[in-house]
């Protein structure tokens, strides 16, 4: 039996707790939520750290608290919530396969669907490392769900691959719980993480950071016994002069994120290079109407703030989907990505909306720069708005907010470059 | 540090991801000088962190009798970085009863600090036979 809904989420993560609470704001009554997971809150439950929420609440919380507040929210809303919930497939018409214990089988269709399936790590098998197969190499988010949720200590004696904030936050975490961490490898010649997560779980702790560094064979038949790690140059050649043999049970991986796409790809959505994620417009939109992506899944973030604000902007799209109150573009508009940046989000924009006056745009830059303008041209080339920044780094998500005012009517592609400072100033600042 | 020797620390500032590596001078724990700061904010984390550093501690204690093994938990407010060996020590040996609420007291004075451990995630009473069939240990 196929039931009908308004709005179905995929997904009861921060992206989609906020989506709910904010579809159910803008009105729309039917909106099911589901999730895999025996409990709502996703990946924030086993983020059990301090420093989520300054930007959208304004006060300094944990994960599970920020997860709280939104799950309190929803529980009490009438948002029908299907837990331990499996979505096997999504149609390009908007029907869904999902399983449960409890139903078996079941069948949706939807008006509008949110994807907010967030993002999964990279594994050993992602970077390829040489050597033998042994228990106790893991993602670091593995790690974190063993020892915050599960209470299990994964091992003693550790080295941390990657020094993302996972792997930052695994390091202190580890070290918390009394096991010995022997370093933070990192490839790249800086770390990608935050400097407060370097300074508080790793120069806390004492733990070595070693840039430009990586792990090159494993060792062990049963558990892991050893790693050699190497020093790579500036073109990531492996230097075998500076190979060492570090003992250790525990290799903890926290060598990047990718968004959870396999359903969002059956359903037929390309995706961005750069991102991850399929193509949106500043709704959130992806090329299928009435089907749109936010948090995660979309772009991988670096706070769960900014998820929540991008799960309330595709819920209003998707209210207003339903509500068939959008108004088109005559002409979409294409957001590139150009000299020193990654990618843009939104890729276009694509509708007309009075009520708004500014347009956000996330974007993440190519490598570390400082005094750079983020600037903006239209298809001639001419200047319409410029974002001064003191320092950027492709560890921290930048976001601009591009007034609606300086989008001329005729506009079809806007690119968006980083540019040294004291270039000539035309534009807005 | 009793004596009249001039130190020299060097601070890594958070307030932004350029991370300034701040310099502080003392002598007999009086900060006499203090370079290598960007902006004022510098300064401020600086001297902060040189007197008194301080950290939220968030962690887990065992729960008894819950839907889940453990509850996140974290200190109402920072404790001084040199307590933190002490209090995971302490909070090692605590058990609270499921149901557990969110800000709930765990610990009233962690480590002689007076400050309190609050619970961050409410934990609900184990359900016997949930239905995935698994029974959970409450041991």
């Amino acid at each position: 039996m196929m039931r009908e809904h308004q709005l179905v989420i995929i997904g009861a993560g921060p992206a989609g707790l906020a989506a709910a609470l904010e579809a159910e704001k803008a009105g729309i009554e039917d909106i099911v939520l589901l999730e895999r997971d025996e409990y709502l809150g996703g990946i924030l439950q086993q983020c059990i750290h301090n420093g989520f929420g300054l930007d959208y609440f304004g006060e300094e919380l944990t994960g599970p608290e920020y997860a709280e507040r939104f799950i309190d929210d929803v529980r009490e809303s009438s948002v029908k919530i299907r837990l331990k919930t499996m979505v096997l497939n999504i149609s390009s018409d908007k029907k869904i396969i999902a399983i449960n214990e409890e139903e078996g089988m079941i069948f949706l269709k939807a008006q509008a669907i949110i994807l907010a399936m967030g993002c999964r790590e990279r594994t050993r098998e992602a970077i390829k490392i040489p050597g033998t197969r042994p228990a106790g190499i893991l993602t670091a988010g593995t790690a974190q769900r063993f020892i915050n949720i599960e209470g299990y200590l994964p091992g003693k004696e550790v080295v941390i691959l990657g020094s993302g904030d996972i792997g930052l936050i695994m390091a202190r975490r580890m070290a918390l719980e009394g096991a010995k961490v022997k370093g933070v490898l990192e490839i790249m010649p800086y770390s990608s993480g935050l400097v407060r997560n370097k300074v508080q779980c790793l120069d806390d702790f004492g733990i070595p950071l070693k840039l430009q560094h990586t792990v090159d064979y494993i060792y062990g038949k049963q558990r892991l016994e050893a790693v050699d790690l190497i020093q790579v140059d500036d073109n990531f050649n492996r230097l075998p002069e500076t190979r060492e043999r570090i003992e250790c049970d525990t290799l903890l991986l926290s060598v990047g994120l990718i968004p959870e796409n396999e359903l969002s790809r059956d359903m037929g959505l390309k995706l961005a290079p750069g991102s991850g994620g399929p193509l949106v417009n500043e709704l959130r939109e992806t090329e299928i109407p009435g089907v749109y992506a936010c948090g995660n899944v979309l772009q991988v973030h670096d706070l769960v703030d900014y998820v929540s604000e991008e799960a309330e902007v595709a819920a209003r799209g998707a209210a207003n989907f339903i509500r068939d109150s959008l108004k088109k573009r005559e002409k979409e508009i294409i957001i590139e990505p150009g000299s020193g940046i990654n990618f843009v989000i939104p890729h276009k924009i694509s509708y007309q909306d009075e009520s708004r006056k500014l347009i956000r745009h996330f974007l993440r830059v190519d490598e570390p720069r400082e005094n750079i303008k983020i600037v903006i041209r239209d298809e001639a080339g001419s200047r319409i708005a410029s974002f001064g920044r003191e320092i950027v780094t492709p560890g921290e998500m930048e976001t601009v907010k591009l007034p609606e005012t300086l989008i001329s009517e005729g506009t079809d592609r806007l690119n968006f470059s980083i540019e040294a400072e004291g270039v000539e100033e035309n534009g807005k600042q | 540090m009793e004596n009249n020797d001039i130190n020299e620390n060097t601070i890594v500032c958070v307030n932004c991801p350029r991370g300034c590596r701040v310099r502080v001078q003392s002598q007999n724990g009086e900060i006499t000088n203090i370079t290598g700061y960007q902006c004022d904010l510098g300064i401020d984390y600086a001297k902060e962190e040189f007197k008194n550093p301080t950290r939220i501690l968030p962690t887990t204690v065992r729960v008894k009798g819950g839907e889940l093994e453990l509850v996140p938990v974290k200190t109402a407010r920072p404790i001084p970085k040199s307590r933190i060996g002490e209090a995971m020590r302490e909070l090692a040996g605590v058990k609270v009863q499921a149901p557990v609420k969110r800000g709930e007291v765990v610990v009233e004075d962690i480590a002689g600090t007076g400050i309190e451990v609050v619970a961050t995630r409410s934990i609900a009473l184990s359900q016997d036979q949930d239905n995935t069939g698994k029974k959970k240990e409450t041991s």
